[in-house]
């Protein structure tokens, strides 16, 4: 059987979800035997490839660059996975949310009331424009799973890979959905 | 001028790219590191109850929320006006140690060793971790069992490995289990062997490879850390703070991380959502200072542990004094493993580690406070004010990667004009150059969810650039 193609993403968030994702620990040695990790942040590949199997992805939606690669890894992946509570409901990363659009953010973090050559970072070749809103994954492209918590523990995560990778459809019980 | 950009950085934590500027002839005159993330912790929290903070703040990152969980219960223990009891002081100092062990073990063996052992020119579509467990499956597992030993230090403690809610202000919330000390000390000899197998590894590495020490940011700056108060050797959470110069002269002594802000100001250029902090005494940008394993390994009188201290000889002896190469991160933070790994038993002997009392009991008592201590990748301040209710009226972080942009950038510059001697449109840059400029940010094992919500408390200096990156004007505040 050819090895399943299998990619990590991260959008805005902490990277957390990323470390319970290592926390599997020597499982991730059994996994390297079935699985291609063919795109992520601890890999050099970057372009998202075509033709994923599996793609985890941690983090909402923050920025125009995080916008684009969630509709390019919609695209390419045939099962896409809300990876973490900020890709689930954008929890933490969208704590910004009520303290109003993007201008009026970056204005409350980097300008100051007497500062008035402050300056935004905008080298828009380099800097994303950040979004006036931050979103869940599912409010931008369509989601197959959803794998909460703050961060997902490392065997939920090795059971929601076990259960794809066997061909088992996932089961969503109690211990599996709690936030937090 | 043309621009080449490195987009994503990858194999560190966090969200950046990098720009190459070439001239007309096709030199290398410059290179830039971009953050592009943009949080804004500093904002959100404001309004909050401060005991809210140690739980909040741990998700600015994933990779060290230990630091700032425990830097945060430790500014309330400022508006609380109380010091922990011991115990509490003892499991806080041993999930910090807990904590540099998983994160050191992840820079080294998950995100940089593939450029050491696969090679810095070999296949990027298998120059990961997944690939090492391919090609040296016994060592990739015994990194991976190396990190889940400081993770699993943290889970006894405080219940889970990433996030876990457990330091407040005033203390823990639990202690540590016999079961679970047995448990630690049983797993200490394979960490050991572990690290001592990383640090020949390096050692190899760098004989066969000098010119990556001369290479990979090998320059003059400031270093800036925590010391022991009583002998300024080694110290990773309270002390106090220590400046040296590139030769080992001290300049500043025994600060009060409290005072941090009459010692550290912060720039903001507009190409990166980072900041970058600087020494107020010598300005911007020559204030540069570096902070870190290598900053404290440079700083320290010695560690005070047999095993680290033997190293440390050897790691000053290679340096020839201190150590100006931030190649030698890598080598610095296997033997702040090894330290860590030596002090956790003597945390186990103590004493007051079960005692009863774990938590000092107080109200608002302060309306400002600082927390200080050394997370893996360096000095990291929370800096807070409350109403009298409790309230987060303001909030300043510094976050140990912004303290080491402006050497990131300078390390990159210097490694793209080395290797990277003309660019031409008709010919690409090999791939294995640009990891190699890639390596030099992995060589600071920059945390960038964390260095991305500065908010300007303290004076500010802005510089406009030109269409050909020369300073137009320069502001400051």
């Amino acid at each position: 059987m050819a090895a399943v193609k299998l990619a990590t993403v991260w959008l805005g968030g902490c990277s957390g979800c990323h470390m319970s994702f290592l926390d599997m620990d020597e499982w991730l040695i059994e996994l390297a035997s079935r699985a291609d990790l063919v795109y992520s942040p601890i890999a050099d590949v970057k372009e998202f490839p075509p033709g994923v199997d599996i793609c985890l992805v941690e983090g909402a939606v923050a920025n125009e660059d995080n916008r684009h690669l969630a509709r390019v890894l919609r695209e390419r992946s045939r099962v896409v996975i809300a990876f973490g509570d900020c890709a689930v409901t954008g929890n933490v990363t969208a704590l910004r949310n009520p303290l109003g659009v993007a201008l009026e953010v970056l204005q409350l973090a980097y300008l100051r009331p007497h500062e008035e050559h402050a300056r935004i970072p905008d080298d828009r070749t380099v800097v994303p424009v950040l979004l006036d809103r931050v979103m869940p994954l599912h409010a931008v492209v369509p989601v197959d799973y959803y794998l909460p918590g703050c961060p997902p523990p490392a065997e939920r995560i090795r059971q929601l890979l076990s259960d794809l990778l066997d061909g088992r459809r996932p089961e969503q019980t109690a211990d599996r959905i709690s936030f937090g | 001028m043309r621009r080449v950009i490195i987009d994503p950085v990858t194999r560190i934590e966090g969200h950046a790219k990098i720009s190459i500027f070439v001239d007309e002839a096709g030199q290398v005159v410059d290179a830039r590191f971009h953050v592009t993330e943009f949080r804004g912790f500093e904002a959100f929290c404001r309004g909050r109850p401060f005991p809210e903070m140690p739980g909040l703040t741990a998700r600015v990152c994933g990779i060290c929320p230990v630091s700032h969980l425990l830097c945060s219960a430790k500014a309330g223990d400022g508006i609380l006006g109380v010091r922990p009891p011991p115990t509490a002081v003892v499991l806080r100092r041993l999930m910090n140690l807990a904590q540099l062990i998983q994160s050191h073990a992840l820079s080294f063996f998950h995100l940089s060793s593939p450029d050491f052992l696969l090679g810095f020119d070999s296949d990027p579509a298998s120059r990961n971790l997944f690939g090492m467990i391919r090609a040296n499956p016994e060592l990739a597992r015994a990194g991976i069992r190396l990190r889940q030993f400081g993770q699993r230090i943290i889970e006894h403690l405080g219940g889970r490995k990433v996030h876990p809610s457990w330091a407040v202000p005033g203390g823990v919330r639990s202690g540590l289990t016999p079961e679970a000390a047995a448990d630690i000390r049983e797993q200490l000899p394979e960490a050991q062997a572990t690290t001592l197998i990383g640090i020949d590894l390096i050692k190899s590495y760098m004989d066969r490879h000098p010119e990556d020490i001369a290479v990979f940011g090998q320059f003059p700056s400031l270093y800036l850390g925590l010391v022991r108060p009583e002998d300024h050797g080694w110290e990773h959470h309270d002390g106090v703070l220590r400046i040296v110069d590139s030769s080992g002269a001290v300049i500043a002594d025994d600060i009060n991380p409290v005072d941090y802000s009459r010692h550290i100001g912060e720039a903001v250029e507009a190409d990166s959502y980072l900041k970058s902090p600087f020494y107020k005494p010598l300005g911007y940008p020559a204030g540069m200072y570096r902070v870190g394993p290598l900053a404290r390994l440079n700083i320290c009188t010695g560690i005070g542990t047999e095993a680290a201290d033997r190293e440390l000889r050897e790691f000053r002896q290679r340096a020839g004094g201190i150590a100006n190469s931030a190649f030698l991160y890598h080598y610095a933070r296997l033997i702040e493993i090894l330290a860590a790994i030596e002090f956790i038993p003597r945390h186990l002997d103590d004493p007051q580690l079960t005692a009863d009392r774990l938590r000092a009991e107080a109200g608002v008592n302060q309306l400002d406070a600082v927390g200080c201590s050394e997370a893996p990748r360096g000095t990291l301040f929370h800096d807070y004010s409350v109403d009298p209710h409790g309230l987060i009226t303001r909030v300043n972080l510094i976050i140990a990667t912004g303290q080491n942009n402006l050497a990131m950038n300078r390390t990159i510059a210097q490694i793209a004009r080395h290797y990277i001697r003309e660019v031409r449109t008709s010919v690409a840059i090999p791939e294995g150059f640009l990891n190699r400029v890639e390596h030099g940010i992995r060589c600071y094992d920059p945390c960038l969810s964390c260095s991305t919500h500065a908010l300007g408390q303290m004076p500010l200096v802005v510089r406009f650039l030109g269409p050909d990156g020369e300073v137009i004007a320069e502001v400051r505040r």
